[in-house]
């Protein structure tokens, strides 16, 4: 079994991982700051960024693409503030106006160029694929101390792993801001807080786990990995770092459970093949939640009183 | 001739499906647009969000079950009922989680949509697992597709269209009436839960409408965009229903009419993006609340106050130093390009000086004291006061030994 899941699991369940971190993390803040579906719409306009990516660049690079979809997760955020600001606007709105209209933007792109020949359509966008991120080089644990297997990692994985490490180097060193200017702006500005510079680089934050997770996972993943999670871990506690903390181990769980459950669960029913593992790693977040909100110590708003 | 067949199109010369398409998205449009508007006016316009990634699991669970029965498991009927109830299902959650824990809603619409969706896909690459009735065609519901719609399908839609526009006239009021103000509603007598109930059972019913037609990614668009649109046109609450109605329509029209021109423009996307035009154009010009309009009205502001500054300070004898106010005051003819006043800006100036004073003593005499609160720096004092009381005011003035500051 060692050589086969190395080869064919190991890298989708790391990578799965890693972005459920990479998104878990700045979701704990978006939740807390009633932003949470920002992560929502930055996912859908990544759909016109990698489109516009690859027309420019005309190749499938995967570079490319991510600087269109951070590109559009950038035009996104402005013209949501713009729609807000300028029409005055009640945010929620002002987010659905910019991002159905973007991703419409996206979609008519898609038809109207030739992509045929690639690999990049809608489903794609929204699923990912998980699946296919296999290492080819690999023959069994050995390889993971083998350099030359270990060259031959899907990049996914590098990137996944860098922007997961930002996520938390982000989250450690501006702890301090994030947390207070989260649960008193009036507070964080009477102690010199730049709190607009902090929320939008959070939002910024989000962008780049999104963008960097959707590379490898789809957006479903995306928004349920910013949202599922943290809201659960919220409900298990009312300290920050033990949210925080909740959050991470529930996404851990979910990427891993999920990928289980696609990949080995219509084996053990008797079925041929593997389903969704976006899907599944989504729907098994659904359930932590589910669970957490039936039975968390901390579900109900009244219940943050009695410990004090 | 690109143009021509786009005229054909919205005059609805085109063929049998396209018309019908047209029209069936038109009413969706006017629905759509009407019911959003309540959700809009209530701030939870998102809210159609969860509902409509909510409807995926419905359609693959009810392919599901109409291929077990037998059939290929693609009639429409049956997948937009399963739809509903799974979108219903989402709503359920998605008020538990408000009312039943201390989540805010924003995180409830975001954990139903990704998870509803997430399980939505898991079902349809079960579908393609076990191999059963016909499923290619149903990750239409996406995007939507009109392209090889059936006669059937867009009658289905366009009956449904209507009836949902009917729908929403007839509980216009008590929903313009929960929507506007809550708590005045139920106080008038209004059941609001009810009300808010049908509000939520219209937006999905126009949701499921939609679905085969703009796919469920965007047809909350055709929900959030229309009022929006609408709300720079006017400030009450009736009028944005009645107008998000119009400009939904017509993206649903103009859209599909421009759609049916060439199979690279998918129906959705282009509906989208029509009403998303009309979104900018009203965003910028619309009177009163545009854009443009606000920009106009601040620089007539600025020129009324420059205009004033600069009367008074020739009546001070003072030098003007700010070009914006002296290029103001040469070509109203009250200054000469070197700063010096024209006759006219003499007697101006002294007007302007002596309408100072007045509103000075205006300001301590208690009789008037409606009458300055509205005073803003510039208003004429004869708007506001009759001609005695400025006489009255004029005496006190010489009796105090002064003609301007």
């Amino acid at each position: 079994m060692g050589g086969e899941f190395v080869m064919l699991s190991l890298v989708p369940i790391l990578i799965g991982v890693l972005a459920a971190i990479a998104c878990a993390l700045p979701g704990n803040f978006l939740v807390l700051r009633r932003q949470a579906l920002i992560g929502d719409a930055i996912s859908h306009v990544v759909l016109p960024g990698i489109v516009v990516g690859f027309l420019l660049s005309g190749t499938v690079s995967s570079w490319a693409m991510m600087a269109g979809a951070a590109g559009a997760a950038i035009v996104a955020v402005l013209l949501i503030e713009l729609v807000r600001r300028l029409g005055r606007i009640e945010p929620g709105a002002a987010m659905g106006v910019a991002f159905t209209a973007l991703f419409a933007f996206g979609v008519l792109l898609l038809e109207q160029s030739d992509t045929s020949s690639v690999h990049l359509d809608v489903q794609h966008a929204l699923y990912g694929n998980l699946e296919s991120l296999i290492w080819v080089e690999a023959r069994g644990w050995s390889s993971l101390l083998d350099p030359v297997a270990l060259a031959g990692l899907p990049p996914e994985l590098t990137r996944i792993a860098i922007v997961s490490l930002l996520m938390l180097v982000f989250t450690v060193v501006f702890w301090r801001p994030l947390k207070i200017s989260t649960f008193d702006e009036g507070f964080a500005r009477v102690l010199g807080m730049r709190t607009n510079l902090i929320g939008l680089g959070l939002v910024i934050m989000a962008a780049i786990a999104a963008v960097a997770s959707f590379d490898a996972v789809g957006s479903i993943i995306v928004i349920a990995m910013f949202i599922c999670p943290p809201a659960a871990a919220r409900l298990m506690t009312n300290r920050l770092e033990a949210q925080v903390l909740w959050s991470v181990a529930f996404a851990v769980f979910s990427a891993v459970m999920g990928y289980v459950l696609a990949g080995y669960g219509p084996l053990w029913l008797g079925a041929d093949d593997a389903v969704s593992a976006a899907g599944m790693i989504a729907t098994v977040s659904g359930l932590v939640l589910a669970l957490a909100a039936l039975y968390g110590p901390h579900r109900r708003s009244t219940g943050a009183s009695a410990e004090g | 001739m690109g143009t021509s067949i786009l005229l054909d199109a919205l005059t609805l010369q085109l063929g049998y499906n396209a018309k019908l398409v047209a029209i069936g998205a038109a009413l969706l449009g006017i629905a759509a647009g009407a019911s959003g508007t309540f959700l809009f006016l209530r701030k939870r316009a998102l809210v159609s969000d969860a509902i409509s990634h909510a409807t995926l699991p419905g359609v693959g669970l009810a392919f599901l079950v109409m291929a077990a029965f037998g059939g290929d498991g693609r009639h429409l009927v049956g997948l937009l009922l399963g739809a509903a109830l799974t979108a219903g299902a989402g709503l359920l959650a998605m008020h538990w989680l408000t009312r039943r824990t201390r989540l805010a809603e924003d995180a409830a619409i975001g954990a139903v949509l990704s998870v509803f969706f997430g399980f939505g896909v898991v079902l349809l690459t079960v579908i393609q697992t076990v191999s059963v009735g016909r499923p290619a065609g149903l990750e239409d519901f996406l995007l939507g597709a009109t392209a090889g719609m059936l006669y059937q399908d867009a009658v289905l839609i366009t009956v449904a269209g209507a009836l949902a526009v009917l729908v929403v006239w007839l509980l216009r009021r008590p929903m313009t009436m929960v929507a506007f103000d809550a708590g005045f509603a139920a106080a008038s007598g209004v059941n609001v839960r009810r009300v808010d109930l049908a509000m939520m059972g219209l937006v999905l019913a126009v949701t499921i409408i939609g679905l085969k037609m703009v796919g469920l990614v965007l047809i909350v668009a055709l929900l959030i965009i229309p009022p929006v649109t609408a709300r720079f046109w006017t400030n009450r609450s009736d009028r944005v229903v009645i107008i998000a109605g119009v400009f939904g329509g017509l993206s649903g029209f103009i859209g599909a009419a421009i759609s049916a021109t060439a199979p690279s423009l998918p129906t959705g996307p282009i509906i989208v993006l029509t009403a998303f035009v009309l979104f900018v154009v009203s965003m910028l010009f619309a009177p009163g609340r545009g854009v443009l309009a606000a920009w106009m009205r601040h620089r007539r502001q600025q020129r009324r106050i420059h205009l004033r500054q600069g009367l008074l300070a020739i009546a001070q004898d003072l030098p003007i130093y700010e070009r914006y106010t002296l290029q103001l005051l040469v070509r109203a003819g009250l200054a000469r390009a070197d700063g010096v006043p024209t006759e006219l800006g003499r007697r101006r100036a002294e007007k302007a000086c002596r309408d100072e004073s007045r509103w000075a003593v205006a300001r301590r005499m208690h009789s008037h004291e409606s009458a300055v609160s509205r005073y803003d720096g510039l208003l004429p004092i004869e708007d506001v006061l009759t001609r005695d009381e400025i006489r009255e005011i004029d005496r006190q003035i010489a009796d105090a030994g002064g003609e301007c500051a």
